[in-house]
């Protein structure tokens, strides 16, 4: 299992991550090597096995609906990079 | 007073009896802080205003002869749980300045309880890591060892207990995070059951697998701690509306007629040989206290650390997509609002952040998600299976917590497979969802060995029954590091 350079790309675009070209060749290197390892899983029979999302058998969880004060927005907005009055600011989506 | 090398129970009856306040307690708390902080760096944030404000407050209370064990005690807490108003770092630039306007369930309920927090504690970033120099602050540094790691990924509130800077502490285990850094610093460090304590508030690294739960200096303490912090929350889905028990009353000195197996698997591969003598003195030991041992195994402990370096950092890649520069943390301010996202998660997150986030996205991206991510997760069925049969013959399953004693700073850190092979031991039980303890099991050339004991869901009081009964008979716990 080898991961090229444009494989690592890839994956950093599909996480919004932006890589270094020294990055970029460590990470190839170091997420080869691990998959390599994680390989040993295709050795499990696992035929008629049912995932395991989560290990408590808990399902479908409802309460009831009732309001009850949630934060203020100053609160809410108090740790944002860019406010604008109660809005969050972001750079423009459309170009 | 340089050290008020109190447990919780002890400094609670001094303190009911008036022979001790909760001012003079936390003072001694934050002089030794003072003293030793240079040296270990266990702490992020020093809260010593609030915490002199919640010891009057204690003091208050304990006068009027209300407050219940916890009232009053210095506690350190993990920096990846929110504190209203106090900053909460996850040890990362990402959230360096970041300031929680709520507080995590579990504070909520200390708060209740009287606690008093003395500081943040010092982690690997978001959690993810064996021994803190993962975190893009500072290293701490191993109270028994100082060129040595404490373990991680709780690495700061293991010392913070070891050390004396605080009377307990709460961490976080996601794959080992509590147990570990327990086993490191010979101190008690607990993972509950998954869903025994609510997550509200934790951080989230991976949230099938995260819980959070105590590291105390005896397991009397860490009975106390669990009492404070379990039960259901509607916050948080994934809680279980099951009873919780009074802890402490499961302590008994002795272990008549426990079932205890002893999974082979864990005793071979890379097992260090003074580690391997220790376990072998401690088993000796429960079978004098009365528990039958038997070898047994659990045949798919092999394929737990591949399950989990694909289930975790796949979580953790959806789980961290929420840092975007926009609502709060670090944020670049780039031309375009992809450059700006993009900069933002490159300069806020360190290697292995970055490291994981990359193996989560590739697991679950088109063409591989089968092949990986379903994969893993069918062989955790299988894992946790074997964990519900093993728990149809015995009451406890007892192994090392890690491999080796502690490694020295810089050793592993360009190794990831290296790193993450440091956990073995402990990453089948949150894989499961078991509950498992960590308690001081010896030492190997003035470093100590720790012993885990795993126990069926929500029986968390028969593995602290196992742990207390032990601790009784054995004297590792009265050790301390000499800083």
């Amino acid at each position: 299992m080898k991961l090229s350079r444009e494989e690592v790309l890839h994956i950093a675009r599909l996480a919004r991550v932006a890589l270094t070209e020294a990055e970029i060749t460590r990470m190839s290197e170091q997420l080869s090597n691990l998959l390599e390892h994680f390989e040993v899983l295709q050795q499990v029979d696992t035929e008629g096995v049912p995932p395991t999302a989560q290990s408590v058998e808990l399902q479908s969880v409802m309460r009831d609906d009732v309001i009850v004060p949630s934060l203020s927005q100053d609160d809410v907005l108090a740790n944002a990079p860019r406010r604008e009055d109660d809005c969050f600011r972001v750079r423009a989506v459309l170009e | 007073m340089t050290r008020m090398q109190y447990t919780i129970h002890e400094a609670h009856q001094l303190l009911k009896a008036k022979k001790l306040s909760s001012v003079e307690l936390t003072q001694a708390c934050l002089e030794r802080i003072r003293q030793i902080e240079p040296k270990v760096k266990a702490l992020v944030t020093v809260t010593d205003k609030p915490a002199l404000e919640q010891a009057q407050q204690a003091d208050k209370l304990i006068a009027e002869g209300k407050g219940g064990p916890l009232t009053g005690i210095p506690l350190a807490i993990k920096d990846v749980i929110c504190t209203k108003g106090v900053r909460t770092t996850c040890s990362s630039k990402m959230l360096e300045n970041f300031v929680p306007p709520y507080n995590a369930a579990v504070m909520e309920k200390l708060n209740a309880a009287g606690a008093v927090m003395v500081g943040k504690a010092n982690m690997d970033e978001f959690a993810m890591g064996s021994s803190t120099e993962n975190s893009a602050l500072f290293t701490t540094h191993n109270p028994w060892d100082l060129e040595r790691v404490p373990g991680g990924s709780s690495g700061g509130s293991a010392v913070a207990v070891a050390a004396g800077e605080a009377l307990g502490a709460l961490g976080s285990d996601t794959g080992g995070s509590i147990r570990q850094p327990a086993g490191f610093c010979s101190v008690v460090g607990l993972k509950p059951t998954y869903g025994r304590v609510s997550r509200y508030g934790l951080v989230a690294f991976a949230s099938s697998l995260d819980q959070i739960g105590p590291l105390t200096q005896d397991v009397t303490d860490c009975a106390l701690m669990l009492n404070a912090i379990a039960g259901q929350d509607k916050r948080d889905s994934t809680s279980i509306p099951e009873i919780v028990p009074d802890y402490t009353q499961s302590l008994k000195p002795d272990l008549k007629g426990m079932r205890i197996g002893v999974p082979k698997e864990y005793y071979v591969e890379g097992m260090q040989t003074g580690v391997s003598a220790a376990m072998k003195a401690a088993l000796h030991k429960l079978e004098e206290l009365g528990a039958k041992l038997e070898e047994t195994s659990l045949p798919h402990t092999g394929y737990s650390l591949a399950v989990y370096y694909i289930i975790a950092p796949s979580e953790a890649s959806a789980n961290l997509a929420r840092y975007d520069g926009v609502k709060y943390g670090y944020s670049y301010a780039g031309d375009t609002m992809w450059e700006s996202m993009e900069k933002t998660r490159e300069n806020g997150f360190g290697p292995e952040v970055k490291r994981r986030i990359m193996l989560g996205t590739y697991a679950l991206s088109a063409g591989y998600y089968d092949a990986w991510y379903v994969k893993a997760q069918k062989v955790r069925t299988l894992i946790r299976r074997e964990f519900d049969a093993a728990f149809e013959k015995y009451d406890a399953l007892v192994t090392p917590t890690s491999p080796t004693v502690p490694f020295k700073i810089g050793e592993r850190a360009d190794d990831p497979l290296a790193m993450y092979l440091s956990d073995v031991c402990t990453l089948p039980i949150n894989i499961a969802g078991v509950p498992a303890v960590s308690i001081p099991a010896g030492f190997v050339d003035g470093l100590p060995v720790g012993m885990q004991i795993i126990g069926k869901h929500f029986k968390e009081e028969t593995i602290l029954r196992v742990a207390y009964a032990y601790e009784q008979a054995t004297e590792w716990h009265k050790k301390k590091p000499n800083v």
